[in-house]
């Protein structure tokens, strides 16, 4: 049973990698790509586009920090604190 | 020889000329990056399949579903190339150790001299030491090498000179082939990161080039898309990578790994 297990992790490390996500856009990529063929639409666009979404993507997973700056919001100035009449 | 003759040489000559770049192309890849004795093995391999297959099938070599063979090579292809890509973006930004795969190799190696299979494994094939480049050559020699079959096939009975048009495609792989083996040294001097990103790249660009042709896709300019698709895929990485090392820690060693090609690189780390 381990040696089996060793042979899946093997290739599953060889074809597969570091991220899932990138060898399953490709496999999306390679049946969008025949889906849209076989209805007659130009189709040789949709990896090129995968890609550009897929490796940006599995690079922020590997990452803790966005890849994209967020919009930084502007300093909200303290609200006014009530005043408190003094205690007499 | 005639005109129509000379037509036929350089046809010949030029397309298989293309196919020998390509497959040239991945093999220096995978012996660069990788390991040069797998990869020598790989194309030694792929090129005695080749002389099989010629051998055994004749002309009826041309039945061979080239699509499904295109699309599984261009999926593989991509895949590595995808993952040796994000590898090679995350090190230049310096979200991950430049030779961490040296220590996780050491690892892997212990693991497999301790795992009796691995030892039996290597000691039935000794000349490869690494499966991914010679798998890497294989493929590629293979599958460019049937191109190179079909085109000999298709233009020599067309013109009823199969001899002539095998010396034309001959001279354009031993060209080709030369001139590979002469730039393998300069290669060599390429810091290792750098070359990983440059390989990561032209695996990806064949990848998209053949996975999309064998699942149907018609690349406008057949061929001299991919002068397109390695740039823009070159550019996209670069740009990642500059995004990157814009959000995280400065990359150790100052060894940059963005080609200088890409406009984007800084020149320490090309040297």
């Amino acid at each position: 049973m381990s040696k089996l297990r060793a042979f899946g992790a093997f290739w599953y490390d060889f074809v597969i990698g570091d991220d899932w996500l990138l060898a399953v856009g490709v496999v999306i990529g390679l049946a969008g790509t025949y889906g849209l063929n076989q209805a007659g639409i130009t189709a040789w666009w949709l990896l090129p586009v995968l890609l550009v979404i897929s490796l940006p993507l599995s690079l922020q997973r590997a990452v803790s920090v966005p890849l994209l700056p967020r919009r930084r919001r502007g300093r909200r100035t303290p609200p006014a604190s009530p005043h408190i009449p003094p205690a007499n | 020889m005639g005109a129509s003759a000379a037509a036929l040489f350089i046809a010949v000559f030029l397309a298989c000329a293309v196919e020998a770049v390509e497959a040239t192309t991945i093999v220096l890849a995978a012996g660069t990056a990788r390991d040069w004795r797998s990869a020598g093995v790989g194309t030694a391999a792929a090129l005695a399949a080749l002389a099989v297959i010629v051998a055994v099938l004749g002309p009826a070599v041309s039945e061979i579903p080239l699509r499904g063979l295109r699309v599984t090579v261009g999926a593989l292809l991509l895949v590595f190339g995808l993952q040796w890509l994000r590898k090679a973006i995350l090190r230049a930004s310096g979200h991950k150790a430049r030779h961490d795969e040296e220590k996780l190799y050491a690892e892997h190696m212990a693991e497999a001299a301790a795992h009796a299979t691995g030892a039996q494994q290597s000691r039935q094939f000794p000349l490869v030491r690494d499966w991914y480049g010679f798998t890497l050559a294989f493929k590629g020699v293979l599958l460019e090498g049937l191109e190179v079959v079909f085109i000999v096939l298709t233009f020599g009975a067309n013109a009823k000179n199969v001899g002539l048009a095998t010396l034309a495609a001959g001279c354009a792989v031993v060209l080709v082939a030369a001139t590979g083996f002469a730039v393998r040294a300069p290669l060599a001097r390429v810091p290792e990161n750098t070359m990983k990103f440059v390989v990561g790249i032209m695996l990806s660009s064949f990848g998209v080039f053949w996975g999309g042709e064998g699942a149907g896709a018609n690349w406008p300019g057949k061929d001299a898309a991919l002068l397109v698709i390695i740039p823009a895929i070159a550019l996209f990485g670069a740009g990642l990578t500059a995004l990157l090392r814009r959000t995280g820690e400065a990359p150790p060693g100052g060894e940059i790994a963005v080609p200088a090609a890409a406009g984007l690189a800084r020149s320490e780390g090309l040297g």
